[in-house]
């Protein structure tokens, strides 16, 4: 008896039509697609993308070049040289990331001690020939100057689940 | 229309009148098929995409509606690659085999009443032989391009196209009995009536094989083995490039069209309109002004059923998987084959009781 059933249920093509309805009903549904360039997705304050130096209100650079995300880091994308400046404090006399290495983990960000380099939502950058990606001090901490209000909004969303 | 040239260029030889006049209207028709088959692609590409809930292409011109004039030029532009091992007068004759026939198929379809290029008293029969001839580019590109892949779909295509040649012969033959004719046209005068007095109701089992078969016979989804992109790379046309690919391309395209229009002709009433036949009400409908032209018979009836078949193709794309091969043989040879000679039995029988309200004599 089931072997007649499952033989008309086959010939009556009773699953395909299941089928054609199921895809037929997705005909209709709202599209998901977010057209690039006009639409963006929400992007989470803990996004990992272009990295930054940040500064203090002051002025004064924050880094401490403890080599704390030097040493975090996985991929070894970050080149650390310390100086003692005149006023007698440690600062970095280089501070080199190279995003062609690094993998966007965010180790360097959870390291610091001091929240100087962190990672911004900016993803939608390149470079053009060789050695545009290996950002150096100055070019981080222009980063970190020019998104400042950005970096420091998203940082306060995030403080409180930290 | 055809008058009025023939009035223009009494100047000339008649003979040459009638050469010109035959290839404009050859003109009349394949250059709406060249324009449906590449919308058909657009339109494979947004149907497939809705159906995957995104919006397919829609950067190329207002909506995406110049994507396939941008593909064309693409295609153009591109370099035909000829392997050096292969053979290359074969080479570059299986894509035009492939397309040639596809379109000399469209000869004998009668577009309305009477429109047909060739009012062929055996267009089924020419159909038939037309649509068979496709298979030998196939078998001959997979064969000329000395690569095992396209030789694997070439063998593949081969057996698939010859196993359901045969179940859509037998669904014409019961075509032909109900209809009483080979004439096409004359298929579709016989179907006249309402909706219900068209041959997919007498015929249903050999409306749903034909179109089945129809869909394996142009090698589409879920019937694609030939092309097998995931096995077999792309099939017999792996090794083409350019124009040469995009030749097939049209071909299995025009294919498609063809089929669709086909199977609106032979079963569901050609360019008769659906509201004809309802008495006091259909005469109502058509003598509205300008409307009634629109819901009276003509070619837009064809055209509107044959969009319908072309989106089911699309429809079961994004819908089937794959069939295995040894699957598609057990549905062409011991499905397919057995219950059209059933139904063929089935049709003659009718045809001989002059059932009603299909084969009274009377109407």
């Amino acid at each position: 008896m089931n072997a007649i059933t499952n033989y008309l249920k086959s010939l009556v093509l009773i699953e395909l039509f299941k089928g054609l309805a199921l895809t037929g009903r997705y005909l209709f549904r709202k599209k998901i697609t977010v057209q690039y360039p006009e639409e963006k997705t929400p992007i989470s304050p803990r996004f990992r993308g272009l990295h930054a130096l940040r500064r203090y209100p002051n002025g004064e650079e924050r880094c401490i070049a403890c080599k704390l995300c030097e040493a975090v880091c996985p991929a070894l994308a970050i080149t650390i040289e310390s100086e003692l400046r005149d006023d007698g404090t440690r600062r970095t006399k280089r501070y080199d990331i190279d995003l062609t290495k690094c993998i966007f983990c965010g180790y360097c960000e959870e390291s610091c001690p001091v929240d100087s380099i962190v990672e911004t939502h900016i993803f939608e950058y390149h470079g053009e020939k060789r050695g545009d990606l290996y950002m150096t001090k100055e070019k981080l901490l222009a980063i970190g100057d020019k998104y400042e209000k950005e970096i420091a909004a998203n940082k306060a969303a995030d403080a409180p689940y930290r | 229309m055809v008058e009025y040239i023939e009035q223009m260029l009494s100047w000339m030889p008649e003979s040459m009148v009638t050469v010109l006049i035959i290839n404009l209207k050859i003109m009349a028709i394949v250059i709406p098929i060249m324009l449906a088959v590449a919308y058909l692609t657009l339109a494979e590409r947004k149907v497939i995409g809705y159906i995957q809930v995104r919006i397919g292409p829609n950067r190329v011109g207002p909506r995406g509606l110049l994507q396939p004039i941008a593909d064309g030029l693409k295609l153009l532009m591109k370099e035909t690659i000829l392997p050096s091992n292969a053979n290359r007068f074969l080479f570059l004759l299986g894509p035009v085999l492939t397309l040639a026939p596809a379109l000399a198929a469209w000869a004998v379809i009668p577009f309305d009443e009477g429109m047909a290029l060739s009012d062929l008293n055996a267009g089924l029969l020419y159909i038939l032989a037309m649509t068979s001839m496709g298979v030998y580019g196939v078998i001959i590109a997979g064969w000329a391009s000395n690569s095992k892949y396209a030789f694997l779909g070439a063998l593949r295509s081969a057996a698939q196209i010859v196993s359901y040649e045969i179940a859509m012969g037998f669904a014409v033959v019961a075509v032909l009995i109900a209809g009483g004719s080979l004439n096409i046209g004359e298929i579709v005068i016989a179907q006249q009536g309402t909706i219900f007095h068209w041959f997919w109701l007498p015929l249903l089992p050999i409306f749903f094989i034909y179109f089945i078969s129809g869909v394996a016979e142009t090698n589409r989804a879920p019937f694609d083995v030939a092309e097998g992109e995931s096995e077999i790379v792309a099939g017999f046309h792996v090794e083409y490039s350019a124009m040469t690919f995009s030749v097939f391309f049209l071909a299995e395209y025009a294919n498609m069209i063809l089929i669709a229009f086909l199977a609106a002709l032979m079963f569901m009433g050609g360019w008769l309109s659906p509201f004809a036949g309802l008495g006091g009400l259909s005469e109502f409908l058509f003598n509205i002004p300008y409307l009634g032209k629109l819901l009276g018979s003509g070619i837009h009836w064809l055209i509107i059923k044959s969009a319908m078949f072309c989106f089911l193709y699309l429809w079961f794309r994004a819908t089937f998987p794959r069939y295995r091969y040894d699957q598609i043989m057990r549905l062409g040879w011991k499905v397919f084959i057995p219950l059209t000679i059933v139904w063929l039995l089935v049709a003659g029988v009718l045809v001989i009781g002059e059932v009603p309200p299909w084969f009274d004599k009377t109407v």
